[in-house]
């Protein structure tokens, strides 16, 4: 348990204006601007906008800047600066159908409708240092990007494909005016449906998603994932308008869609289909999304009938510990000043000494009278 | 963007359409390019009904694309509502905390809304604006689709 204490205010205070020359760094180089930030580091910028469950890549920028690049601590910026806000209401549902689509592929599907394109994208580079980047000259360097005539053509996604042909589970068909759960109201409590359980996967932590995802592939778990389809893109926000009678474009965020394919199930009642895992998450984020989806299937195993043997599937165990900024909370409390506890833990221990060795001491009294 | 109907031929729906559309190409723009286009305007004199405000909005996906909806993550919005000295009230809702775009593009729609204004903020305004949009979107398409991959599948011990 953490006392208060007092004092300290000066060396605090000191210990700020320390933190900040240091965050500066060298004043001879030139200090980083948001728009480079928000420009250059995009995949930074996306993942403290999906952990701080807040889209604005400016604000993103400025956590980053002013959280010295610690992304756990940018995303808890974003946070508090969240609470400060009104809340104006719910967007309708993103249509990732009508996707500005910048990358699209699937590891199932060759040839599919739309076709594949890669994208702004690691896969298929090589991981060996690009030293002309240290090299770069100040100014810009022209980059010229191959184009193609692009065809107004549509991208259906793949799983609404193959749920053609009934091969493909189908979506849960919700009931409209549902109540929708929603953490930034009320606290998460169990047992959690899924639209809870992928809200908190959406702000979850992108390292944990990622080793319980992997954990699933090693064979705790196993839901045998294939990346059915991943697309990242634009799309549209609306918003319904009391006030104006309409629905009103906000404007376009991007996000990252995973949709896994998984093993088939099927009962006396109906007949085997690949399962489905989902993932969605703010900007180009495709390992976050790739793990949510490999979660999100391996939450559901109750409602697919399977038996629940790992740590993957454990709901609670994995809502309870997704959120970096309350595991950050709770692990660096241990920081602060803790000496009353640790003064009654002493006391305690000295006691437990006390104790043990008067006990000895009696014991070792006892087998010398015995050997006399 | 630009009404193909005459004025006085189009049906309330038809003007909730257009508006719709005229809300979403501000919302869209920067705001360089709506400043830019407002200053163009001898602006009106007008009254705030709301004061430009920022809030949030959260935003709902669905499960697997098409299911029930469930809670992504918020944005932050900025929104205004203006009133001429005519009596039009315009109205902005747009992504990110720029409130002078806000008061800016709710002039604008309010402008829109007097008949005499209408066909000038169509073409001056929100066409140009549009026609910036759909340009970056076609640019975005074509280096996109530069990367269109077609990948050949090889029978085992065949290479």
């Amino acid at each position: 348990m953490y006392v208060a204490v007092k004092g300290g205010e000066k060396a605090i205070r000191n210990a700020h204006k320390l933190t900040a020359k240091r965050r500066r760094g060298d004043t001879s180089v030139p200090a980083l601007t948001l728009e480079q930030i928000a420009g250059q580091l995009a995949h930074s910028i996306a993942r403290v906008m999906g952990e701080g469950s807040l889209y604005d890549e400016t604000l993103a920028a400025l956590a980053i800047k002013q959280a010295r690049g610690d992304l756990i601590e940018a995303a808890f910026l974003m946070r508090a600066y969240r609470t400060t806000l009104p809340r104006f209401g719910y967007s309708q549902p993103v249509d990732t159908a009508k996707m500005l689509v910048e990358r699209r592929i699937s590891a199932t599907y060759k040839d599919l409708p739309g076709g594949q394109v890669l994208g702004p994208t690691f896969d298929y580079s090589h991981r060996l240092l690009d030293f002309t980047l240290a090299a770069e000259e100040e100014g810009d360097p022209e980059f010229a990007v191959e184009t193609a005539p692009a065809e107004e053509t549509s991208m259906p996604r793949v799983t609404d494909l193959l749920g053609d042909e009934g091969l493909m589970e189908a979506d849960p068909a919700g009931d409209e005016d549902a109540q929708v759960g929603d953490l930034t109201r009320d606290p998460l409590s169990f047992p959690a449906d899924r639209d809870i359980r992928l809200q908190n996967l959406a702000r979850g932590d992108e390292g944990f998603l990622l080793a319980l995802a992997y954990s699933t592939q090693r064979g705790y778990g196993r839901t045998h994932p294939f990346a059915g389809e991943i697309r990242y893109g634009e799309v549209d926000i609306e918003f319904f308008a009391e006030e104006l009678g309409f629905a009103v474009t906000l404007g376009s965020i991007k996000v990252t869609e995973c949709q896994m394919v998984n093993q088939f199930k099927g009962s006396a009642k109906t007949a085997p289909t690949f399962t489905r895992g989902y993932g969605l998450v703010f900007g180009q984020v495709e390992r976050k999304a790739m793990s949510m989806a490999m979660v999100d299937r391996s939450l559901r195993w109750e409602e697919l009938g399977e038996e629940q043997a790992a740590p993957a599937q454990d709901t609670e165990f994995v809502l309870s510990h997704s959120d970096n900024i309350q595991a950050t909370g709770f692990v660096e409390h241990l920081k602060l000043p803790h000496y009353v506890d640790f003064q009654a833990e002493l006391g305690l221990v000295r006691q437990m000494r006390a104790e043990w060795f008067e006990k000895r001491e009696r014991a070792e009294e006892a087998s010398q009278e015995a050997a006399e | 963007m630009i009404q193909s109907k005459h004025p006085s031929d189009q049906t309330p729906d038809d003007i909730t359409a257009s508006r719709q559309a005229l809300m979403a190409t501000l919302a869209a723009a920067s705001p360089e390019a709506v400043a830019e286009k407002f200053e163009t305007l001898s602006p009106p004199e007008f009254d705030m009904v709301r004061q430009p405000e920022t809030g949030l909005v959260m935003v709902r996906g669905r499960m697997g694309g098409t299911g029930s909806p469930f809670n992504l993550g918020e944005v932050t919005v900025t929104r205004c509502v203006v009133r001429l000295e005519t009596g039009e009230t315009g109205s902005a809702y747009s992504l990110g905390r720029n409130k002078k775009k806000a008061v800016q593009s709710a002039v604008i729609d309010a402008l829109w809304q007097r008949p005499a204004d209408r066909e000038r903020i169509e073409t001056e305004i929100i066409s140009t604006l549009a026609a910036s949009k759909a340009s970056d979107t076609e640019t975005v398409r074509q280096e996109t689709e530069a990367t269109k991959v077609n990948f050949f599948t090889m029978v085992r011990g065949d290479d």
